[in-house]
């Protein structure tokens, strides 16, 4: 990348394999997991965060200097609540059935350990420039785990991919389904999320043997 | 009875962590020890039981639509709810901090077993999660919301405390080695959510949708009954046309 230095595009492709958010640091399971059985809320989530993330870690590396460590904890919660509001707001005006189906989850984007983790671990000690593209390397992260798991759950779980029958109708018997193919009615359920997270996680630590716990 | 419903409905069916995988971070991170997993869910549970009647009276009486009624009639229109998010958090973070306070004062020998946990607790999903479920569902008394805030929070109690002694045997067996710690965790967790889903006909949901196959069974019967009189009938029919074309 020409626009960026090295050490800055490390910044963003890090978080992206091999200190993946969700499959390596173990943060921000709580909101993702349950917004993924279907592609779109998946993406919806990813660009929520990814703007609260960007924001948020510049806003807090703005304020860095100003902040007392003793309630930056609070501030930092009150940083997030607004920018969650604002996100809450304009999904409510623009997507609303969208904004109906995602319903409490938007709002736990503010305890989503990601944005706290990153704001303590790296915004409170670094520059505007390289904390807005670290916010935006770990939302990134985070978003490619909520599209592939929502890509796997909707296309064997429902045979959709945004909504589109991307394997033939299930009803009147056409494309796949022609040949005997049946949906896995359990891939919409909430206990399968973590199962195919699970089989990333898997998958990535035995292609990079270096990550495996013991 | 209904508070009865709900407990058990908070604790099983709606269960925090596999139903909506709430908390899960601190869920991931807490649980390789039991003792650990014990101290941190019963913080939960004490911080859920306060906070989630505490929000239930700030929607009541400032957020919702109409709620500020009571400061006059000419502020029956207001909605605050979009302030809602913000409030709860800063109500979660000032009860955590003056809860750390109160119990290390009153009572250092909890403060010990729980004091490490209660910060980490301002931004467990779990609890802001608690209010925004409680808000959502729109539960109708301060005592149903006390209600709901304990038996959550015992949910959420019982699943770490439950991966927590699972993650103690594992040790012992022969996992692949890139699924050891944290991809065999969220496999279990999983599984557990599997045998969880087989409390979700426990309550009235299941009551109700009895009552619909029974009824869709009893229209089943009837129609089949009436099927077969009809087959009886022409078969009926054609006999004693037989019968008369015998005799002709």
């Amino acid at each position: 990348m020409g626009l960026l230095s090295k050490k800055d595009s490390k910044l963003i492709m890090d978080p992206l394999a091999d200190n993946n958010p969700i499959t390596i640091q173990v943060l921000g399971i709580c909101s993702a997991l349950a917004i993924t059985a279907q592609l779109k809320p998946s993406i919806v989530m990813a660009i929520s965060v990814m703007f609260v993330m960007g924001v948020g870690n510049v806003v807090i590396s703005l304020m860095r200097n100003i902040i007392p460590s003793k309630i930056r904890i609070i501030v930092q919660l009150v940083v997030v609540a607004t920018l969650v509001i604002i996100v809450d707001q304009v999904l409510k005006a623009y997507a609303y059935s969208l904004s109906k189906e995602l319903s409490v989850f938007i709002g736990l984007i503010i305890t989503n350990c990601i944005i706290m983790g990153r704001f303590e671990a790296f915004a409170l000690a670094n520059g505007t420039w390289r904390s807005f593209l670290d916010g935006i390397g770990n939302a990134l992260g985070y978003g490619v785990i909520l599209i592939i798991v929502g890509f796997f759950r909707e296309l064997l779980g429902s045979g959709t991919l945004f909504g589109f029958k991307v394997l033939g109708d299930s009803v009147e018997k056409t494309g796949l389904y022609a040949i005997g193919y049946e949906n896995n009615g359990f891939m919409v359920l909430p206990p399968m999320a973590l199962i195919v997270v699970g089989i990333i996680i898997w998958v990535q630590r035995s292609r990079n043997k270096e990550l495996i716990e013991d | 009875m209904e508070h009865i419903e709900l407990f058990f409905k908070s604790i099983f069916v709606d269960n925090m962590v596999f139903a909506y995988f709430l908390g899960m971070c601190s869920y991931l991170a807490v649980s390789k020890k039991v003792s650990t997993a014990v101290g941190l869910g019963a913080a939960v549970i004490f911080v859920l039981a306060i906070t989630v009647p505490l929000n239930w009276l700030l929607d009541q009486y400032l957020l919702q639509e109409g709620a500020l009624t009571w400061l006059g009639p000419e502020y029956a229109d207001y909605d605050l709810s979009f302030l809602s998010f913000i409030m709860f958090i800063a109500t979660i973070a000032t009860m955590v901090q003056l809860v750390e306070i109160i119990v290390e004062k009153f009572s250092p020998s909890l403060y010990n077993s729980l004091g490490i946990f209660l910060p980490l607790i301002a931004v467990n999903c779990a609890i802001l999660g608690g209010s925004l479920f409680m808000q959502s569902r729109e539960i109708e008394t301060l005592g149903l919301a006390l209600n709901y805030g304990i038996g959550s929070g015992i949910g959420w109690f019982l699943a770490i405390v439950a991966i927590a002694a699972i993650r103690e045997k594992i040790r012992y067996s022969n996992v692949p080695p890139a699924l050891r710690g944290l991809g065999i965790t969220f496999i279990i967790t999983g599984l557990m959510a599997i045998g969880f889903m087989s409390f979700g006909g426990m309550l009235t949901g299941g009551e109700e949708e009895a009552t619909e196959e029974t009824e869709e069974n009893t229209v089943g019967m009837v129609t089949t009954a009436i099927a077969d009189e009809k087959d009886e009938a022409t078969s009926l029919v054609i006999e004693t046309t037989n019968v008369t074309d015998k005799i002709n």
